[in-house]
């Protein structure tokens, strides 16, 4: 983990890789979650931005910039690599956090959600709990068997990705995915001046194009810069951890722990195995949980929604 | 040597091919222009705006569009596949019906696939279908079939007709402008009745209609392939096959009859189109609407009884007045029981109320590939929670309904065109077999 994470890191990086510029995190991005290493004195250096201003940015916000990846090698998968994610709903309090984040780092809109957070209940006695759902990337892929110009595809590692030059927007994908993980652009997508900056790679899946589908990456281009998805570091709880199979480890930011171990000891499970996909995602079950199912209604904004929301947990509406 | 057919009555007849169109015809003509004006404006807007413009969000993937789709592609598969038969076994009564039914055949599979060209967001992107096409998609299954199968359906129709544009070419009767006279002979491609001649369209003939019996049979089951390869209650059915393909041949005899009737109406073809026509192609109705019946029956039964969680979420939808309940009565109970019940009783099996049936079974077999469509995306394996109306239900907007007047409207120009160039009875034929008496 890198110390001086901020919010903002993942925009302001993306944004800088296509210029070649060095830099991690500009010192314009700021007001994010831990920025006490920005206030510190610290050296200065002087760096011309891709604007040709003179900008001064402190040394420990300065990497080397690593150019996205090329089309063949993002469909190829970072060798050796099985990437996995297990999520623990014991700990999800609806915090919202990995959705705003993961917008933040793909640029995204706030009503477009390739992280959803549901509140589930399985059945009349069981009581309600909040279900954060990636893309699972599934071994066994409904997507990508549907796809009739390999637009998306499964990778060595795991991933099921996207390539959005060569997407025709035919939706066969998002008819076959039984999780509804996947999301249409329906109009020219509105891009900050810095999405437009980025060249786009499957890996980062930024900027959004018109006509095409996309979907939650698991963020390799992180991983190849062996970093945690913006997702997994922002949540406050730890829910998700991500790891690689191969290894058996998994982590959450806070701890590493061993994944096959993890999944005997609380029984996790994957969502709808019965549907033969094999998602790469595993859950553990909502037992011993941290938090009241309540207190996730305080972070949904929308009246209706958090009045749906309330319905479901006060009344028996198996959903 | 001039190619000349022994029977002047058909020529007289069919005279008005050479005739200046009505009035009236013009006017309809124009009233087809302008249902397609307005839908070139609708796509302007799609292209234009992008698909926000339509009904269609992240669940509801595909929408009305795709509903066409099905319905044109129904009914074309119908028209080659009656045409085919027909000519293979030799029924009787076949003439005057094949050449509505290939002509059908190829209107339908010119205007179907245009619908969904409307649904893909990069048509710009649109040749990738054939430099990075993937094998395993049911998609690319489906261009490969459509596109074989269009070019078969073409070539049967004009095998069919190349007799007739000789007739036009060298009739002296009948009164062609000079451009007219040179296209027929463009097209005759040089036919003059030789024996060889008519031995070579005759064995290529049969030859396409071999082929094309088998190709529907294949060619529907892709079409519900794409459906039925997805995890989706509704779709992920082993009767889809089958299924698609007796709806599609009952749903274009459906429209077979009822261009038989307006056809009859228009030009005068009582004495081709004969009433024992069409209760002939009301036996070929009902027999096909009841096994479609029990298919549907089958199908809702079984997902009914067994209740799995998905499926009966979706029958229940179907099943509820206040959601799908109307449609789900008009298209499987009414669109199956109407033609039976107009063919069981005598005095019912008149040409006007077999043509009733048959509109009847044409809207309920629209609606029903509507509700194949849209009910099963409404219904996801995870629950939606949106409070955006349109993400949790789908509702055509103008621009969709626009586009899908238009389709209608080429359809019908395409085949009101057609008839004024080509005769709608194959008069050739007819004479080569003595005249009209055929029976």
């Amino acid at each position: 983990m890198k110390s001086e994470k901020c919010g903002c890191s993942g925009p302001s990086r993306r944004d800088f890789l296509k210029t070649g510029v060095v830099a991690l995190c500009g010192a314009a991005a700021c007001g994010c979650s831990g920025g006490s290493n920005l206030l510190k004195e610290e050296e200065k250096i002087k760096l011309l931005s891709p604007d040709g201003e003179l900008i001064e940015v402190a040394r420990s916000q300065i990497g080397p910039a690593v150019p996205p990846v090329g089309k063949l090698e993002a469909r190829e998968g970072i060798p050796g690599r099985k990437f996995v994610m297990v999520i623990d709903l014991a700990k999800c309090n609806n915090a919202r956090k990995c959705i705003t984040s993961c917008q933040k780092m793909h640029y995204s809109p706030s009503d477009v959600e390739w992280l959803q957070v549901k509140l589930m209940k399985d059945n009349d006695q069981a009581s309600p709990y909040w279900f954060p759902k990636t893309c699972f990337h599934c071994d066994n892929p409904p997507c990508v068997k549907v796809c009739p110009v390999d637009a998306t595809y499964k990778r060595s590692d795991g991933l099921v990705l996207i390539d959005n030059d060569r997407c025709i927007g035919c939706k066969f994908c998002m008819a076959a995915c039984p999780y509804s993980t996947r999301v249409f652009n329906w109009t020219e997508p509105e891009l900050s001046e810095e999405a437009k900056m980025c060249s786009y790679s499957p890996e980062a899946s930024v900027p959004a194009q018109e006509g095409t589908v996309e979907k939650c990456d698991f963020c390799p281009d992180m991983a190849r810069l062996g970093e945690l998805p913006d997702c997994v570091t922002s949540c406050p709880n730890g829910v998700f951890y991500f790891g690689d199979e191969n290894e058996d480890t998994v982590t959450n930011g806070e701890e590493t722990v061993r994944f096959s171990q993890l999944i005997k000891d609380k029984a996790g499970y994957r969502y709808m195995e019965e549907l033969g996909t094999k998602p790469r995602v595993y859950y553990l079950p909502p037992t011993d949980r941290i938090f009241p199912v309540e207190r996730g209604l305080e972070n949904v904004e929308s009246d209706p929604l958090r009045e749906m929301f309330k319905d479901i947990i006060d009344g028996s509406p198996t959903i | 040597m001039k190619y000349k057919i022994d029977s002047n009555q058909i020529q007289e007849d069919l005279s008005w091919i050479s005739h200046p169109p009505s009035k009236l015809w013009w006017s309809w003509i124009i009233f087809l222009l302008l249902c397609i004006a307005i839908g070139m404006y609708a796509l302007y807007l799609q292209i234009a705006e992008g698909h926000i413009v339509t009904g269609m969000r992240d669940n509801v993937v595909w929408g009305i569009y795709i509903a066409n789709f099905i319905f044109f592609l129904g009914l074309s598969y119908a028209g080659a596949i009656i045409g085919a038969f027909f000519h293979l076994f030799k029924v009787p009564w076949r003439r005057p019906i094949i050449r509505i039914s290939s002509l059908i055949a190829v209107i339908g599979a010119i205007v179907g696939p245009v619908f969904i060209l409307l649904c893909i967001g990069r048509l710009d992107r649109l040749h990738y279908l054939f430099i990075h096409a993937r094998i395993q998609s049911p998609i690319i299954w489906d261009v490969f079939a459509i596109s074989t199968y269009i070019v078969a359906a073409i070539l049967f129709l004009y095998l069919g007709v190349i007799k007739d544009f000789a007739v036009f070419r060298d009739s002296s009767e009948l009164n062609f402008s000079r451009w007219r006279r040179k296209f027929y002979n463009l097209m005759a491609i040089n036919y003059q009745g030789k024996e060889e001649q008519k031995i070579i369209i005759n064995k290529t003939r049969n030859l396409l209609a071999i082929i094309l019996v088998p190709m529907v049979v294949i060619i529907s089951s892709i079409l519900s392939w794409i459906f039925g390869m997805t995890l989706r209650p509704g779709w992920h059915s082993t009767i889809f096959g089958p299924y698609f393909v007796l709806a599609a041949i009952y749903s274009g005899t459906g429209a077979i009859i009822v261009a038989m009737w307006i056809f009859r109406k228009m030009y005068n073809l009582k004495k081709y189109f004969t009433d024992r026509h069409f209760v002939y192609m009301g036996v070929v109705l009902i027999i096909l609407g009841t096994g479609y019946g029990y298919f549907t029956f089958s199908e809702y039964l079984t997902s009914w009884y067994a209740s799995d969680k998905w499926d009966s979420e979706l029958i229940d939808k179907l099943l509820d007045p206040e959601y799908y309940g109307v449609w789900f009565f008009i298209s499987n109970v009414l669109g199956i029981l109407i033609p039976i019940i107009v063919m069981v009783f005598k005095k019912l099996r008149t040409p006007g109320l077999i043509t009733l049936a048959s509109v009847i079974v044409l809207i309920s077999l629209w609606i029903k590939r509507y509700l194949i469509v849209v009910p099963t995306l409404e219904t996801t394996l995870i629950p939606i929670q949106d409070i955006r109306p349109e993400y949790l239900f789908y509702s055509p907007t103008w621009v969709e309904y626009a586009l899908t007047l238009a389709g209608f409207a080429s359809f019908f120009l395409f085949i009101s065109l057609a008839s004024r160039f080509i005769t709608i009875i194959p008069m050739s034929e007819l004479a080569e077999e003595g005249g009209i008496n055929i029976y």
